[in-house]
């Protein structure tokens, strides 16, 4: 039982990380048929944002410093600023090229995003103490959980629930939801597409943001790759939910994450290093047997 | 120019030389119903691009009330009230119908919840309520054609056109279109162009129609006086197998 409990929560919290990540690829996806690759680089930026750049081997924590009730609103902050800006001077420019041509830009502007990095900070992996009260365990039905595990579940359901609430009650969240299925006729009813679109990114980097908050803090190091596996994770995650599909992406999320625990704890112990061999195998067959991932927007079907 | 008219003045179109439209003149009078019928081809949704904004003219311009729109964007000519429907719905068929509707209201600046009064009033205008909650995209065809025109009216229009709104529909469901269409003009007031095959409807509902044939405007006046027309005859049948001249 208490093992059964340690290996759900684990699976819940890594499910958390993965599903946020999807919705903020999802999101960018629904309103501009773009893969933005390079929101794995926004997680490290966002991750970077803590510290003062230097290349020394140690870290030089500065924005890290602040109390969270400021902290947390400047990197959120700096998420938004990143992945507006990278709409405004990028991909605003692709709006009418083809979603080939859109992601080869995402690429490039993750490769920029990370030299950028690189050149500031150096390719050493640092180590960072954010809030290392939250590494303490706490006790759940005889099972000891780490706080982290808690609040990163817990904040990734108010996460959720905010955003639905967001999409299905208010006047942007409407313009969205359209803007996402069919631009041109949004924006033939009036829908403002550009701020639809500005908004989209803002809350996807907010998404990218919190990621690199939650990574940095239970990993306690910063490292300019840290964001490129969560991303490549998530993007598998939107495909599996059906390219487009918030709830998909949601659900693909959480199960990614459960089947890399779940993997983890039944494989025999010597072919435990090729777990994600394992998962990425259920990715295919999943692909497989449906093509279009497991929620295809009606929309999506239309447009074949 | 006309005043409370929607006109195409001389408006011709061309493809890479290829004339689709040349020096087309129509009316579209407020608390009328105008017809566009014309054999496939012959132009009429592409009059209706250039009316409503979706395809500039090559020559000639559009004028509503007299007041001339240079080549205004399809969104800013929906502003002025002009709106249309496709020959496919084009509904946004993830979302509920009331939604579809209030995307039009919130488009407009309204609040949600105020949008969200607005589509629920035109719903039950028009008589469908009961579809508010329903996909979009699981909607019949019928439904769907319904729900099209609703979205369209959210717009409070002064001019309304339809493209072909009764594809497809049987002849109750037609006779259904054609009450509606009525009690669109009757109480909204706007204008309609209807653009149809089903010449019978045509012919039942409109004050005045235009025959378009190969972009050119070949013939209008009153429904009796399209109905013996000789030229309209002969351009349906001339084009066209003897299905069309059938109808006719």
């Amino acid at each position: 039982m208490t093992a059964l409990l340690q290996i759900l929560f684990d699976a819940l919290s890594l499910g958390s990380l993965y599903a946020l990540a999807a919705i903020g690829i999802a999101l960018i996806f629904g309103v501009m048929r773009l893969v933005n690759f390079a929101h794995g680089d926004y997680i490290s930026f966002c991750v970077f944002a803590l510290l003062w750049p230097s290349i020394e081997a140690t870290a030089f924590v500065f924005a890290g410093q602040l109390p969270p009730y400021l902290l947390i609103p400047v990197i959120l902050t700096v998420g938004a600023c990143l992945s507006m800006l990278s709409e405004i001077l990028v991909f605003r420019r692709f709006r009418n090229a083809n979603p080939a041509t859109m992601m080869i830009a995402s690429f490039a502007l993750g490769f920029v995003i990370k030299y950028t990095l690189l050149m500031l900070f150096s390719s050493r992996p640092k180590s960072i103490d954010l809030w290392p009260s939250l590494s303490l365990p706490v006790e759940i039905f005889d099972a000891r959980i780490p706080l982290l595990q808690v609040i990163t579940i817990v904040i990734t359901i108010v996460i959720l629930i905010a955003l639905v609430a967001f999409l299905k009650r208010t006047r942007f969240g409407l313009e969205m939801r359209a803007a996402a299925e069919n631009f041109t006729m949004a924006r033939m009813l009036g829908v403002r597409a550009n701020a639809v679109i500005l908004l989209a990114f803002a809350i996807s980097g907010m998404l990218a943001a919190s990621i690199g908050l939650i990574l940095v803090t239970q990993t306690g190091t910063v490292d300019i790759q840290m964001g490129s596996s969560v991303m490549l994770v998530a993007f598998i995650a939107t495909v599996i939910g059906g390219l487009g599909s918030l709830p998909g992406a949601v659900v693909a999320g959480f199960l990614i994450g459960g089947v890399s625990v779940l993997m983890q704890v039944i494989l025999p112990f010597d072919i435990r290093p090729f777990r994600d061999a394992f998962v990425y195998g259920a990715v295919i067959a999943v692909l497989i047997w449906r093509p279009n991932g497991l929620f295809m927007p009606r929309s999506a079907k239309q447009r074949v | 120019m006309i005043a409370n008219a929607l006109t195409s003045v001389d408006i011709s179109v061309s493809f890479e030389g290829l004339k689709a439209l040349s020096a087309v003149n129509i009316a579209i009078t407020r608390g009328a119903v105008t017809g566009l019928i014309g054999p496939n081809g012959a132009g009429k949704t592409t009059l209706v691009n250039v009316l409503t904004g979706f395809q500039t003219a090559t020559q000639g311009h559009v004028a509503m009330d007299r007041v001339v729109l240079d080549s205004a964007p399809a969104h800013r000519i929906r502003h002025l009230g002009i709106a249309r429907t496709f020959q496919s719905g084009r509904l946004f068929s993830d979302l509920p119908v009331l939604d579809n509707l209030a995307v039009t209201g919130v488009g407009l600046g309204l609040s949600r919840g105020d949008s969200e009064a607005r589509a629920a009033a035109m719903l039950d205008w028009m008589g469908i309520s009961p579809l508010a909650d329903r996909i979009a995209g699981s909607l019949p065809y019928t439904d769907e054609r319904r729900v099209a025109i609703a979205r369209a009216l959210m717009l409070e229009p002064k001019y309304l056109l339809l493209d072909e709104p009764a594809a497809g529909m049987s002849a109750a469901e037609g006779d259904d279109l054609v009450a509606l269409i009525r009690r669109i003009v009757a109480e909204i007031g706007c204008g309609v162009l209807l653009i149809e095959h089903n010449i019978g409807m045509v012919l039942r509902i409109c004050d005045h129609i235009y025959v378009l044939d190969s972009g050119e405007i070949i013939e209008d006046g009153t429904p009796a006086s399209i109905r013996t027309s000789e030229k309209v005859r002969h351009a349906y049948m001339g084009t066209q197998a003897d299905a069309e001249g059938e109808i006719l």
